[in-house]
């Protein structure tokens, strides 16, 4: 495998047999950077006999390396993952590396990092070749989005996790050819944590919605969400939240919008009581309609708002909701 | 059993106040407190010793007035307070400050159980907890949204991956990362305030964790360096903003709706 020996690799993240589109995005990004340094890109794919590794072809990788076993990866165990991982870049030793900023990754990437004693720059929203010395320039916000940190690394490979939703999927090119690797799994792999079962749960899913109607710091109580929800439901959309609102327990972290939260571009994002911290702004500048209620004519919001509604949402709010219905 | 709860002092990021022009956080502008999902992971372990009768040890690096996010700690039910602190361990990246918080638990020795938040909310990055395991070189889960029981040798959690929510028991020795979801931490007592302002905090230097040198903590044991800070135009595009009546504002929102064709949904 010496003829991949410095190329950018990306982690495959698949859920359940699915490759997970962050990895696309990954191909993407991964692939300028790899035509920057004249390298290869390839795919490290870890699941379940099911899935079909000729997509990451399609979208670009020269090579799939996979590891595919249906006992060991049908479930989300970041060990194993993390485990098979560092087997895998060992043998191909790759430059760059790279890992989507998913729940998952965000836990199996540091433990690859630690395994292979190298560095990790969290959550980059651009990447960048030097070119003095060709090395990975990982950017990355920071203090609540108020700073771009341009982050190196002293050592190989470089890694990074990278956001997902940051950039554009790797267009399909049907024309594209690459090789499917197969590498047989790590020897001794203790399992010490045992995946009883999963719980399907309907997950409110915020990064895909077309409209979102989100709450913040001027809600007064858990309960007004209901109105919120109310509105969201009339327009088809969910319901979202600003992490002071998830921090004091009013919803779950799957509705959080923002840096540490989710990042949405609905076509219609409704900003209740927002007063709009960089941190918040940062999860939902790309929406293509903002409009925003709060009774602080100075609110941050206001300055990435479409339609800025200075009053009590507690006014205008259910008024809408009477609109809507037609009442 | 011996559980240790990883804490950090944060800037109250509320109030922390940025300047724009050079780039600077100036941290003496706000006050200090744990970390928000520290809160949890503090609480999860007092849970657990409220079960099973435990021993909960606070661990945290930094300046020694990080002593008093340990006293905070102790006033909201931990035992003790461990201060990792020598100017050796300064400009620490996620690696470095993942190893030296390893050698100090390994310092401590004998621990069932470790528990972090899932990220802090200054540094933002998730990943001292993951990597302190791998240093460790124990099994973590991550993402921990609910305590499901605890026995002698394992504790039984549940996890969002996958978008999805996956029942785990993970075998002791364990690392484990917590989400705000998981508890509603509890407020400190007066007796708990009392014997936190009197507990003995013990301040472990480099040469007390012998598993590390100079060349392994701190600047010198970062594999990441900041090459440069770029302070961000602020993003802006304003629009139309009207101080109307309740009325004549959800009309407004009405034609807004109308024009982007959000209405059919509800109508069709």
């Amino acid at each position: 495998m010496d003829n991949y020996k410095g190329c950018v690799m990306i982690y495959a993240e698949q859920n359940n047999g699915k490759i997970h589109p962050v990895s696309y995005e990954l191909l993407n990004k991964g692939g300028e950077v790899a035509r920057k340094k004249g390298v290869k890109l390839i795919a490290a794919l870890i699941g379940p006999m099911e899935i079909d590794e000729n997509e990451l072809i399609r979208r670009g990788a020269d090579a799939v390396f996979t590891v595919k076993e249906d006992d060991t990866y049908s479930f989300p165990d970041e060990n194993t993952y993390a485990n098979t991982l560092v087997h895998m870049v060992k043998e191909v030793s790759p430059d760059i590396l790279l890992v989507g900023a998913t729940n998952f990754g965000r836990s199996m990437g540091p433990k690859v990092a630690s395994l292979l004693g190298c560095g990790l720059t969290a959550d980059c929203t651009a990447l960048d070749v030097d070119e003095e010395d060709g090395a990975l320039i990982q950017i990355r916000p920071a203090f609540s989005e108020n700073i771009l940190a341009h982050i190196k690394s002293k050592n190989f490979p470089q890694m990074a996790t990278i956001r997902f939703k940051e950039f554009d999927e790797a267009p399909i090119n049907e024309d594209h050819v690459g090789e499917i690797i197969e590498v047989s799994k790590p020897i001794s792999m203790p399992q010490l944590i045992e995946v009883i079962k999963e719980i399907k749960t309907n997950q409110v899913d915020l990064v895909n919605a077309s409209v979102v109607v989100t709450g913040g710091k001027g809600l007064k109580s858990k309960d007004d969400f209901k109105m919120l929800k109310e509105l969201a439901t009339l327009l088809d959309g969910v319901v979202g939240a600003s992490r002071p609102l998830v921090e004091d327990g009013f919803l779950g972290k799957a509705h959080q919008v923002g840096y540490s939260g989710h990042r949405v571009k609905p076509n219609l994002y409704i900003a209740c009581g927002v007063s709009g911290a960089a941190q918040h702004i940062a999860g939902m500048k790309e929406s293509q309609y903002t409009i925003a209620i709060n009774s602080d004519p100075s609110a941050p919001i206001f300055n990435v708002a479409d339609l800025g509604i200075v009053g009590d949402l507690y006014e205008v709010i259910p008024e809408l909701i009477k609109q809507l219905k037609g009442e | 059993m011996n559980i240790i709860v990883l804490v950090k002092q944060v800037p109250d990021m509320d109030t922390v106040k940025f300047d724009q022009e050079s780039g600077t956080v100036d941290r003496s502008s706000a006050g200090k407190e744990m970390n928000p999902f520290d809160l949890n992971a503090l609480e999860m372990a007092v849970e657990i010793k409220e079960n099973t009768g435990a021993k909960v040890t606070a661990v945290t690096m930094g300046p020694p007035s990080a002593e008093e996010v340990l006293r905070e700690a102790i006033s909201r039910g931990a035992d003790e307070g461990i201060l990792l602190s020598d100017r050796f361990f300064g400009g620490s990246d996620v690696k470095a400050t993942a190893r030296t918080l390893a050698a100090g638990i390994n310092y401590i020795g004998d621990v069932a159980l470790i528990i972090g938040g899932l990220q802090t909310v200054d540094g933002d990055t998730g990943q001292v907890i993951p990597e302190i395991a791998g240093y460790l070189n124990l099994p973590h889960a991550s993402s921990i949204t609910k305590l499901v029981g605890v026995s002698e040798k394992d504790i039984t959690i549940e996890t969002d991956l996958w978008d999805s929510t996956y029942v785990k028991k993970a075998k002791f020795p364990v690392v484990l990362a917590v989400t705000k979801e998981v508890n509603s931490p509890r407020m400190a007592s007066f007796s708990t305030k009392m014997k936190a302002k009197k507990a003995e905090i013990t301040t472990l230097k480099l040469e007390d964790l012998k598993e590390l040198t100079a060349e392994d903590v701190g600047f010198k044991g970062s594999s990441t360096f900041v090459k440069k800070i770029v302070v961000p135009k602020a993003t802006s595009r304003q629009g139309i903003k009207l101080k109307e009546e309740p009325q004549i504002a959800a009309n407004k929102i009405m034609g807004i709706l109308k024009d982007k064709k959000l209405l059919e949904v509800q109508n069709g």
